[in-house]
């Protein structure tokens, strides 16, 4: 219910705001919306935002896999960490933009540039995440694991694995975030289709209805897909903790 | 099965770099079916010597023969149960080849089979403290390790659980080797004594006591335990004058 009563409060906010600045500026819902049906009779706006669906699925494994192994070696061999941690530090600090372009320029206006400069942005901060969780990793259960005899798997399963869980939430939570906002620049700067290339279009023709179209139905995917997925999956790794007020 | 144990020296380095000698030399050997049992005021070195033992820290002087292939279970001071599993998931991790029946058992001995399905988070201490021997009993070991299973319990409940470990204890051939500060548990549990100075960990003496833990009299266990006490306390008066 009180998701509802923000969402109608953002749609009066909305409407009126274009009342008062006049349709050119700001199109009313009707309109948008108008524009939004049309996109969606032509099959256009479901196969652009497919398309930047699979690009942010692709991106988003690649990255939170890499992130996920680079991070626990890094955080539990030495040598790693040393030979990482420049490294780290500069991806971490490096415009998103700069790595697009470059991917662009290395590897051509290709998927595999737009999803590997994707996946670049995103994955210092996996690999941060995980180093922290993997350097919090309780020594004593680790001596238990060893005292017992736990082969290493079966060790890394039930012993390290949780504990790693909510860093690996958090940098899916936070990695994810950042992976919707970048994908649209790379669509923008280098991709036939897709929400960014949408966006771009809509952008050079001033056509304010049709870019709104696009930002509010990929905003709703990025919605459902939050609920639907991410939530219930944080959820069900927390289970075992007594519940949070 | 016989476990022979000569460490003549462990330094530990703490967090600030300096270094304190824990072990200034400790030798004994222990047969299977022998319960021995380490006494020594708190902090004298006894829980390094007992990772040393299990094979977790191999930074000392001195040597450890373990029977090769022997299976280790082990309660630490901590219970150090995963809190993210159930106790009998706890228990099963590090015995998934016990059987059914032999487990229900054990949780039964133990008074934790209303307990199975709850998470550590829900146990009290005393519960959480069974659990991990449960765990430790579960794999069957032929060498055990219990470090401070009944501390910060109260009475009576250390002294169920004392009976419980002297039942699991008596049933199987198994070299066990318990640390205690309280020599009440000392001498009702086990065979032999090794008496321990304060820090750096000497053996001031070895005591056997011929007697089966079944048999012992009060009187007998009052007169080890007076025995006991006059010997370590004796040594910290020698210490302090």
């Amino acid at each position: 219910m009180p998701r509802l009563l923000s969402f109608a409060i953002l749609l009066a906010t909305w409407w009126i705001a274009s009342l008062l600045t006049g349709e050119a500026k700001l199109p009313s819902p009707p309109t948008v919306l108008a524009a939004m049906i049309v996109e969606a009779k032509s099959g256009a706006l479901f196969l652009n935002l497919g398309a930047t669906l699979a690009r942010v699925a692709l991106a988003f494994t690649l990255a939170m896999t890499l992130g996920v192994v680079i991070g626990y070696l890094m955080g539990r061999v030495r040598l790693a960490d040393r030979l990482g941690d420049p490294w780290l530090i500069l991806l971490l600090n490096l415009p998103a933009l700069v790595v697009i372009v470059l991917a662009y320029i290395w590897a051509g206006l290709t998927e595999v540039a737009a999803i590997a400069a994707i996946a670049i942005n995103k994955l210092p901060n996996a690999v941060v995440t995980l180093r922290e969780g993997t350097r919090a990793l309780d020594a004593a259960l680790d001596e238990m694991a060893t005292a017992f005899a736990l082969p290493r798997w079966r060790a890394f399963r039930h012993v390290v694995l949780p504990q790693l869980a909510p860093y690996i939430a958090a940098a899916a939570r936070s990695g994810l975030s950042l992976v919707w906002k970048i994908v649209l620049v790379a669509e923008l700067l280098g991709r036939p289709n897709g929400v960014g290339f949408e966006i771009g279009t809509a952008f050079q023709l001033f056509d304010i209805p049709l870019l709104l179209a696009y930002s509010l139905s990929f905003a709703a995917v990025v919605l459902v897909i939050e609920t639907l997925l991410v939530q219930p999956f944080e959820q069900r790794l927390s289970r075992w903790r007594p519940r949070a007020a | 099965m016989r476990l022979e144990v000569d460490i003549t020296g462990k330094i530990f380095r703490n967090a600030a770099g300096e270094q304190h000698d824990v072990i200034a030399g400790v030798a004994f050997a222990l047969d299977a079916g022998e319960v021995g049992v380490f006494v020594g005021p708190s902090g004298c070195g006894k829980s390094t010597m007992i990772r040393i033992l299990a094979g977790l820290d191999h930074d000392f002087r001195g040597r450890v023969l373990r029977p090769a292939g022997a299976r280790i279970g082990i309660v630490f001071q901590e219970p150090r149960l995963l809190p993210w599993r159930s106790v009998e998931e706890n228990v099963r991790l590090v015995a998934p080849l016990a059987d059914d029946k032999k487990l229900s058992a054990l949780f039964e001995i133990l008074e934790l089979s209303a307990h199975r399905n709850h998470f550590p988070g829900e146990l009290s201490l005393g519960l959480a403290r069974r659990v991990a021997l449960a765990r430790a009993f579960a794999v069957e070991p032929d060498f055990l390790i219990l470090d401070e299973p009944l501390a910060s319990l109260d009475d009576a409940l250390a002294a169920r659980l004392r009976e419980q470990i002297a039942t699991l204890v008596d049933g199987r051939s198994v070299m066990t080797l318990l640390v205690t500060h309280d020599v009440e548990d000392a001498v009702r549990l086990g065979d032999r004594l090794f008496l321990l100075s304060p820090r750096p960990a000497r053996l001031l003496a070895e005591l056997a006591i011929p007697t089966p833990r079944r048999l012992r009299r009060d009187a007998e266990i009052a007169a080890i335990k007076s025995d006991v006490m006059r010997r370590i306390n004796g040594d910290l008066t020698g210490r302090d004058g």
